[in-house]
This record gives C-alpha cells, structure tokens and sequence, in this order.
C-alpha cells in the first residue's frame, strides 16, 4: 500500500535472506569466479568522473511522485526499483559494491522532476537514476541529463520519437505496443472498422496516428477518432457515438481516473465486452489500473503490452512472488513496474560488461546488452536505447489479471522514428 | 454524418443522448447540492468539496468490504446502507470542521478559500496514507451495473436511473429543509442577517454547524453514488471542483432552483456539443460559454439579491 | 540619513526594502551553490506573482484565482521565442521537417504557424510578453468590473478561466506543445543559457526585475491611486457614490499584477528552461495566491518572502519526508488563515519592526529617538 516495506516481513525476510546470503556468497567466492569483489576493481580505475562511488557502495537516484496525481502510477515502479535494487545488493552487488540509492520526489510536477535531477546528478553525483513516468516528466529531465551527462532508465511505455544518449527506454515505444496488436485483432477477430478513443495528450495522440496509419495500410476503417481532456468522468455521450457507428474494435488509450469512468460506464451502457462486439483493445490498462476499475467492469477486453503478471515462465514466477514477499500479498504487477524492475539490472549489466561506473563507458557498454533473466523473458538493448521486446495480448478476467492469448513469435524490433507512421 | 443512418437508428440514439444529458444533469446536481447549501447559503468557499466527496466514496469501499467479507447474503443491498453512513460520516467531518475552522471565518469568505484549500491538501494526504495512493476497486452489486434494453438500440443503464432518482430525491430533500421547516428558516435568517437573526433567539453557531454538516453530508452521498460511474482515489476530488463551482454560481449562488436550472442547461449543452464536437473541443466551448454568459449576467441564472 | 523616509517610503518600508536587497544580492548568491541559487531564483520568479496578487487582493479585494494564466502566457511568450531559436535547420535535421519546433514535427505540422512567426524576433517577444498578458487580463477586467462581478464570483471566473486554458493548450498540441509544455530550450541570441555562468546572471538579472517590479507595487500603493483602491476594498459603495470609476482602479490594478506575473512568467522560462501547462491550471494559481497569504497580503515585501519560503518548505519537506510535506503544507494554510491573517508581514510588523525601528532612529541621531518603543510601535501599526 504505501511505499514503505512491510517491515515485519522485510526484517524477517532480510535476516533469514542474509543468512542464507552469507552461505552462497562464501560459496560462491569459492566456486564462482563470476562473483565480483571490489578489490578487483579499484574505485579510481572504476569511476573517473567523480560520480558517488565509494570502495563498499555506488550511490543512484529513484525519481518518481510519491505524491501528487501521478503518484497512483508509479507506486509500483518505485517498488520494483527496490525490489531490484536489495536483490542485486543480496548477489553481492555491482562490482563488488552494494547500490545504495536517494530517493527524491517529483510530486507529479515537471518542474519538480527537472529540479530533482538535477540535484541528483550535481549535487549527489548518482550513477545513474531509475525514474520518472510520464512523458511530460521526462522531457523536463532530459535536457538535465544530456547537459550534465546523467543516464537515466525510464519504464513507461510511451510515444517514441525520442533517442536521447542518456536514456535508456526499458518500457516499449509505440509502434512496438501497437502494431502486432492491431494485426492480431485483424487476424483473429476479423476486425473491419475501428473506434480510436484517448485522452488528451500527446501518448494517446501519438499512438493513435500510429494506429491509424496502420489501420490503413491493412485496408481497414477508421470510424471515429476522439480525445477527451484528462481527468474527464462523463462517456456516455461517446458510448452514444460508438453505439451509432457500429466499429468492431474499440480501441482505447484513456488513462488514470477517466479509465475508471469509462470502463464502468461502458459497462453500465450495455456494451458487454465478453460479447466481443465490439471487442475492446487497450494499450493504457495494466493489472494496476484494474484494480481501480474492478475486474468485473473490464473483463473480457484485450489489452496489448509486452508483461503480463500472469506470464507462465520460471523468471516471472519467481519475480512475482518476490514482489509480493516484500510488498504484500495484495500487490499486482503491471507493465510498467516490470519495465521498471528492468532498469537495475540493465544498468548492472552494463556496468559490468563496461567495468567502469563512468557513464560514458555504460553508454557504450550498453547497446547489446542482454537480460535473460527477465520477467518477461530474453530482452536485449537495441543500438536506439530502446528493448527488443516480444508484444503480447492478454484477455481480462473478472479476477483483475490477464490470461496471455497471444505473443509475437520474434523480439519486435524499437523503432522510435517509424518511417512511414508519422 | 446522419446520412447513413435509418430513421429508427438516429431516434434511438436521440433518444439515448438525451437520456446520457440527464445523466450528466443529475450528476452535476449531485456534486452541487451539497455546494449549493454550504456556499450559497453560507457563502463559504469550500475547496475540500472534492474530498469530502471522495470521503463518502471510502466510505462505501469500506462498507462494501464489510459486506463482502462478513454478510455476503445482504450484499446486493450494502448500497443504501453505504450511502447513509457516507452521509453522516462526511457530515461528521464537516460539523468538526466547521467547529474548529470555518466558524472562525465567517466575517472573511475569501479566507475560508486558503483555509478549506489546506484541509483539502490533508484530506489527501490522510487518504493516501490510509487506503494507498492507488485508486480502490469499489465492487458494485452485480443488479446495478446492468442495463435495460428497451429496443435493440436503446439500452438504459441501470446505474444512470438510479442517480437520477438519487439527485430529485435528495433535492427534494433540500428543498424541503430549507424552504419548508423552521430550521431551513433559521439557516436563511442566520444568512442574512446573523446578529439579528441571534438577537432573535436563534442559536446562530449550532445553525452554522448543522447547515456545514449537511452540505457535507450531501457531497457524501454523491460521492457515494459516484462509485458506480467515476474513481475513488486520494486526489479524485480535485477532478470535480471546477465544474461544480461553476455550476454553482451559474445558478445564482443563492437560488437552490438557480443551481439545479444551470446544471441542467450546462449538463445539456456539453452533452449534446460532447456528441458533435470531439471531447476536448466540447468541454473547452461548454466552460466558454459558461463564463461568457457569466460575464453578462454575473449574477447567475437566477439571482435573488447581488450586484455589489 | 539614508534611511530616512520621504512620501512614497516610510523608514520602515526603506529598512525592509534595504534587508531583502541584501538578502537578494548578497547573502544568497554568496551563501549558495549555483544549482540552489538557480532554484531560488525559480522561488523568485513566483514573487513577481505574488506581489501582483497584494495589489489586486491585499490592496483592491480583488481575489484573482487565475494568475497562473498570466504567468504561462508570459512564459510561453518568452519559451515561443527561445524554441524557434534551438530549432534552427541543423539543429533538427533528424525531423521530418527540419527547421521547425520538434513537437510541430511530431504532429504532422510542416510549416511555422502565423501566429508563431513574430515570435523570431526578441524584440516582438519581450513586448508580446507582458502586452499580451496585459490585453488579455484588460478583456477580462473590463467584461468583469464594468458588470460589476466581484468577491467570491470573479474568484471562481479566473479560477474556470484557467481551466479552459489548460485544456486548450493541452488539446492543441501541434501548436503549443501539448502536456509536455514547450522544452529544450537553449540559447537567447547565441547566448547558451543553460550554463552556470547563465544562471547566475540570469539569477540577477531577475533579482533586479523583481526591484523594478517593487518599487512600481510601492509607488501604485502609497500615491493616491493606492488609497482608493484600500478605500475600494473597505467600502466600495462610498467610493462610487463619491464620483470614482470604481472599475477604471479595479482594471487598471488587476492589469499591473497581470504585467508582474508575465515578467515572472517569462524570467521561470528563462531560469528553468521549459514552459509547460502545468503552470497556467488552478492548482498552479492557488498555489500562488497561497505564497501572497502567506508572506502577508498586505505587504508586497512580505509577499517576496512568502514566494521563497513556502517554496524552500516545499523544496525541503518534500526532500526529508516525502510522505508527509503534504500535511504539513496544508497545516501551514490552515494556521496563516487562521492564527496569523496578516502573515509573515504581519508578525514582523508587528513584533520586529518597531524594535528595528528604535534601533536605526538611535544611531541616526534622530530626534525621534527620544520617542519611546511603545510610541513608534503605534505609528508602525
């Protein structure tokens, strides 16, 4: 619930954990060569830059709202982070260095954000810094990061049309999200017309042209494309609308509270969603938002992101019962909170692979660099900064969580600048 | 855009807009009721609104757990009880508010503004605090998120006639109290005239108290039923404030008819420009006109008394 | 002596003006390190709002809810100018269109609309900065106080006013930037402002606006236009029935703290770097009137103060408990409202000035030296 751990069960978890710890790192510095030790790397080899790296720990930053609107969203990226963070310290750390991390407020304000970066990068020389979630808010840091040469990991699924140097985008960019989705309600559900519905700002505007293109080129229709302001609780004059243009998809980027709103009143409104007609396709509703509209409001939707909570391989199991061991029972994971557990691991790898903190060296290290022991799989860092991904759709249940129905075959390459989208 | 449509098809969805119109209309009665009394009638400026309506929507959240987890035989009923436990906790809060903060104010409306705006920024923080900064799933009845098809094409949505008789049955409440018993009496004479309505014998501070409650009590219960259609989360509140002030003194600050008048018409003209327009494009005309309007009638629909 | 005080400066007005000079110039830039300075200076540029709000509020009665859609149209003004210049040809040769904002470019817009071309010109911009504000505040002021709206309804109209802005801005993304505001912006006339050189200049240059923009708040208060508006504000009627345009003062008072809220507008975009809507909505707007209540809305350098202080509780709270800054944020309204109406000005009028007071006339020489502290302390008040 709140940002704070359990802390009955961290303690207890923590203790037994170190326990068991102090085993495996002994161990491990036995058998393992692979286990890092921070002798090996002295810190003036490792960090030329003056960054905040001591011979025991390396310090980064977390900048996320924990207050504000936005902080419903990015709770949960903050708990990843975390989450991320302890598991990496448990292993013994990076370069034998245990992450210590700062964490700051964006208070859902840009300014804020901006303000708070750049602290962390002048005044506690972080590493690097796990953070931010709209793209309003990262657009307010980036010029901070590009002129003090910080390197940030950004989780949220978003518009592309961005290759910053100093980012690393974990979550997908649109044409990622959009595309295979769009082929799969095509194909499967022989969708002939389309509905776009969104919330005012650039992300849903973005994405929807993209799909609109899209739409297009495999010769189907667009029936309707409609923005409403953020925040907005009244859909029933747009139901209306839907109702009389007869699309077969709805396909719908509406985001925050208006989410609740919608789905309750679409519901309310006779649309049936387990009927399939319309079928509605998302790409703004991860298991965390549905737990403010209710399962049983949603169920039978399909959402099109790369992570599921309900993903059945051997990382995901193991990472969701983490999760839940340090953050309570009650707690789902979205997509973005994966995205965001990603980003301290990505960093570790490319830490190690550059054997350098120096954030010159971790940029270059970086593209290549690859994570097989992600929730949602192999992931690998493309040359644009962005992941190669697999794109998924799931089906929601009343329960609140997806049932996967469909992945692409192949990683779907990042292309943040789609030729012929924009 | 009709062209393609039958005759049938276009009636249907008349009339379903204009059904979606009295929904909206009855929301925006809902929101301002409570409003409509404690800054019509008292004349203070209550930026918490927005969170004493999120209250009576925790409220419910709570109730609808209990009933889940302790008599899930009554649950298809906790609505009711919900909603008359939002009413008096919200209006709890509010006669505690009004003790220790705004009767201290009476003489300053612009600062009850600052001070209610602080309490709003607590409200918030408290909810977050206590129920998470995530927004809760509150669990309808299954019987009232339903539909009534009427024709193939018009489909009534169950929840949007049960706010509508909500909003005539708490207006008429209301209007009761304050036109038609002795203590709606008093809280206009206090209103008015507060020395001489004490001079009177009126005890003017429990009047103020109970009238603050009840405004509150009110927003409680629209919050409550705000569960069936919008989001209950800490900062949901905020989402409400602009337009209910608007409706409010539309209306004419002081006119009880003037507010539910202006929330019909605003109601109407967003809904029906909503349909015509894109979203964004509608809400931005609707607050246009509104303030147009306002600037050449700044008294409102319906003014009893103003001009300063 | 050079303290003392002629018609438009009393000594005490002059010893205030005198600590929060120092303050400024002195003590905070040598204090400071370039990035806090930078963030004061962001403080600072709030205060321009601030003070504008004593005069429309403290000074006037008039309780304007929408002083953040003067501050953004001062600051998009001063971001329109600042973007078309980091969007030269090179700099955006990866765009689809190059030469042109990069967030026209993401919407398909290939070429400068009309209304952004003026903007080219510096000149144009720092005009555009505080006149368009100004005609804009003059529409609302004219169509408001001629009908006579005031109080609580002309609150609530600037308050749905920024509103309808935000959504507006937002809505048209292409032109304006949309949610993400106007960023990246560089350089003013080649001159790169993102340094720290710049900053600290810019720091400056803002910290000697914000003086400019005091002694015009002074002057307008202690000449007789001041007077009226108190008199406007305590007894609105007599006023009029006198033979004064009420509204002609309310206008013209509503205009002058429209103007100091555009140059502050425009100094955040210089000093932060971006403009975004986020700053014209409500909550950015009572905010603002927040930091006048607090530093005293009667005292245009209590105003000042209360811009920097609330924002350093802000900046700290925020930074040592995350969690709870809200809480204690909304206490402190609460009690200002509440315990000290008059703010922080009041309390230093109150308990700090007539000892100062003492002090100064003392080493002065004066012959009001003899006067004793009970004396000037009823003079102050």
């Amino acid at each position: 619930m709140s940002d704070t751990p359990k802390k009955s069960i961290k303690t207890m978890e923590a203790s037994r954990r170190s326990v068991l710890m102090g085993g495996t790192a002994l161990a491990a510095s036995l058998f393992a060569p692979k286990f890092l030790k921070a002798a090996d790397y002295p810190t003036a080899a490792v960090n030329t830059t003056g960054l905040a790296v001591t011979d025991e720990d390396v310090t980064i930053g977390i900048l996320h709202s924990i207050t504000g609107t936005m902080a419903i969203s990015e709770t949960g990226s903050v708990q990843a982070e975390k989450l991320a963070i302890e598991q990496i310290n448990a292993q013994g750390g990076i370069l034998g260095r245990k992450i210590k991390y700062i964490q700051e407020d964006g208070a859902s304000d840009w300014p804020t954000f901006a303000e708070k970066a750049k602290k962390l990068l002048v005044n506690d020389k972080v590493a690097s810094v796990m953070g931010c979630w709209t793209s309003a808010s990262r657009k307010a840091v980036l010029p901070v990061f590009e002129q003090y040469n910080g390197f940030l990991y950004y989780p949220t699924f978003y518009e592309g049309l961005e290759e910053s140097p100093n980012v690393i985008y974990t979550g997908q960019e649109a044409t990622q999200q959009i595309i295979a989705g769009l082929d799969w309600v095509a194909e499967t559900k022989g969708a002939k017309s389309f509905y776009l519905l969104g919330s005012d700002y650039i992300w849903p505007r973005t994405s929807n042209k993209i799909a609109r293109k899209h739409i297009e080129k495999l010769g189907l229709k667009v029936v309707g494309e409609e923005y409403y302001p953020l925040g907005h609780t009244q859909f029933n004059s747009v139901i209306n609308k839907i109702r009389l243009k007869k699309p077969d998809v709805i396909y719908a980027i509406v985001v925050g509270g208006s989410n609740v709103a919608f789905y309750k009143q679409l519901k309310a409104a006779g649309i049936d969603m387990t009927k399939e007609k319309p079928v509605l396709l998302t790409i703004s509703v991860t298991e965390d938002e549905i737990r403010g509209i209710g399962g049983e409001n949603i169920e039978g939707a399909y959402a099109c992101m790369k992570y599921f909570q309900s993903l059945d391989n051997p990382n995901n199991i193991a990472f969701v019962e983490e999760f839940k061991k340090m953050w309570g029972d009650d707690m789902v994971i979205g997509d973005v909170t994966q995205a965001a557990y990603l980003g301290p691991w990505l960093w570790k790898a490319a830490v190690e692979k550059a054997g350098s903190f120096d954030i010159d060296k971790v940029r270059e290290a970086s593209p290549g660099i690859e994570l097989t022991t992600a929730p949602e799989g192999y992931v690998k860092v493309h040359k644009n900064h962005h992941l190669w991904s697999k794109t998924r759709v799931g089906h929601a249940k009343a329960d609140g969580q997806y049932e996967v129905v469909f992945e692409t075959a192949e990683l779907v390459e990042p292309d943040p600048f789609p030729e012929g989208y924009q | 855009m009709f062209a393609e449509y039958s005759m049938g098809e276009l009636g249907a969805i008349f009339a379903m807009q204009g059904f979606a119109g009295l929904i909206l209309f009855s929301v925006f009665v809902l929101m301002a009721l409570g409003l409509a009394i404690i800054f019509g009638q008292m004349g203070v400026i209550n930026m918490a609104h927005g969170e004493f309506m999120i209250l009576g929507a925790y409220v419910t959240y709570l109730t609808s757990n209990l009933f889940a987890t302790y008599i899930p035989s009554l649950f298809s009923i906790y609505f009711f009880l919900a909603m008359i436990l939002a009413f008096f906790v919200t209006a709890a809060l509010g006669m505690l508010v009004e003790w220790s903060m705004i009767r201290h104010l009476y003489k300053r409306p612009l600062d009850t503004l600052l001070a209610t705006w602080g309490l709003s920024l607590i409200l918030q923080q408290v909810y977050r605090s206590v129920f998470g900064a995530r927004e809760v799933g509150v669990t309808i009845p299954e019987w009232m998120m339903g539909s009534l098809p009427l024709t193939d094409m018009i489909e009534i949505p169950i929840n949007g006639i049960f706010v509508m008789v909500l909003a005539v049955g708490i207006s008429t409440a209301v209007y009761i109290m304050m036109f038609r018993s002795s203590w709606g009496k008093q809280v206009r004479a206090v209103t008015q005239n507060r020395v001489m309505a004490g001079a009177v014998g009126i005890n003017t501070e429990r009047t103020d108290r109970l009238t603050f409650g009840i405004g509150c009590g009110v927003a409680g219960v629209a919050g409550s039923a705000f569960t069936m259609i919008g989001s209950t989360g800490p900062t949901a509140g905020q989402l409400y404030i602009v337009d209910t002030f608007l409706v409010v003194v539309f209306g004419g600050a002081a006119s009880l008819l003037g507010t539910i008048a202006s929330a019909f018409s605003i109601s109407q003209a967003q809904s029906i420009m909503e349909f015509f327009l894109s979203g964004s494009m509608a809400k931005v005309l609707t607050l246009l006109t509104v303030v147009g309007i306002l600037m050449l009638r700044p008294q409102g629909l319906f003014a009893l008394k103003l001009r300063k | 002596m050079l303290l003392k005080g002629n018609r438009f400066f009393s000594t005490g007005d002059l010893v205030a003006f005198a600590i929060l000079a120092v303050l400024i110039f002195v003590i905070l830039p040598v204090g400071l390190d370039t990035f806090r300075l930078n963030l004061f200076g962001k403080y600072l540029t709030y205060a321009f709002v601030a003070i504008g709000l004593v005069l429309c509020w403290g000074a006037g009665g008039i309780l304007s809810l929408g002083q953040g859609v003067f501050f953004g149209l001062g600051g998009y003004c001063m971001a329109m100018f600042l973007k078309l210049e980091a969007s030269s040809p090179e700099a955006t040769k990866i765009q689809s269109t190059p030469g042109i904002p990069d967030f026209m470019d993401w919407n398909q817009i290939t070429q400068i609309p009309l209304w952004w071309e003026p903007f080219h010109s510096l000149t144009f911009s720092l005009f555009a900065v505080i006149l368009i504000p100004v005609a804009f505040a003059f529409i609302i002021g004219v169509a408001m106080f001629r009908r006579r709206v005031g109080g609580v309804y002309f609150a609530i109209i600037t308050q749905a006013i920024a509103a309808i802005l935000t959504i507006l801005i937002i809505g048209q993304q292409g032109y304006t930037g949309g949610v993400n505001g106007i960023t990246d912006l560089r350089t003013l006339k080649g001159w790169d402002i993102r340094t720290d050189d710049a900053k600290v200049l810019l720091y400056f240059v803002n910290g000697g606006l914000l003086f400019v923009c005091l002694f015009i708040a002074q002057l307008i208060r202690k000449s007789k236009l001041g007077r009226i508006l108190i008199a406007m504000r305590d007894q609105e009627d007599r006023v009029r029935f006198s033979g004064y345009d009420v509204a002609n003062f309310k206008i013209f008072v509503f205009c002058a703290g429209a103007a100091f809220a555009a140059v502050g507008g425009a100094m955040f975009t210089l000093q932060v770097g971006f403009m975004s809507p986020s700053f014209v909505g409500i909550v950015p707007s009572i905010e603002m009137v927040i930091f006048c209540a607090v530093g005293g809305r009667l005292s245009i350098i209590g105003a000042v103060y209360g811009a920097l202080l609330v924002n350093l509780a802000k900046t700290t709270f925020s930074e040592l408990f995350p969690e709870l800054w809200l809480l204690g944020l909304g206490a402190v309204f609460i009690a200002v409202v509440l315990a000290f109406p008059n703010g922080l000005a009041g309390l230093y009028k109150d308990h700090v000035e007539p000892r100062l007071l003492v002090i100064f006339k003392r080493k002065a020489g004066d012959d009001s030296s003899t006067e004793d502290f009970d004396a000037i302390k009823t003079a102050a008040e």
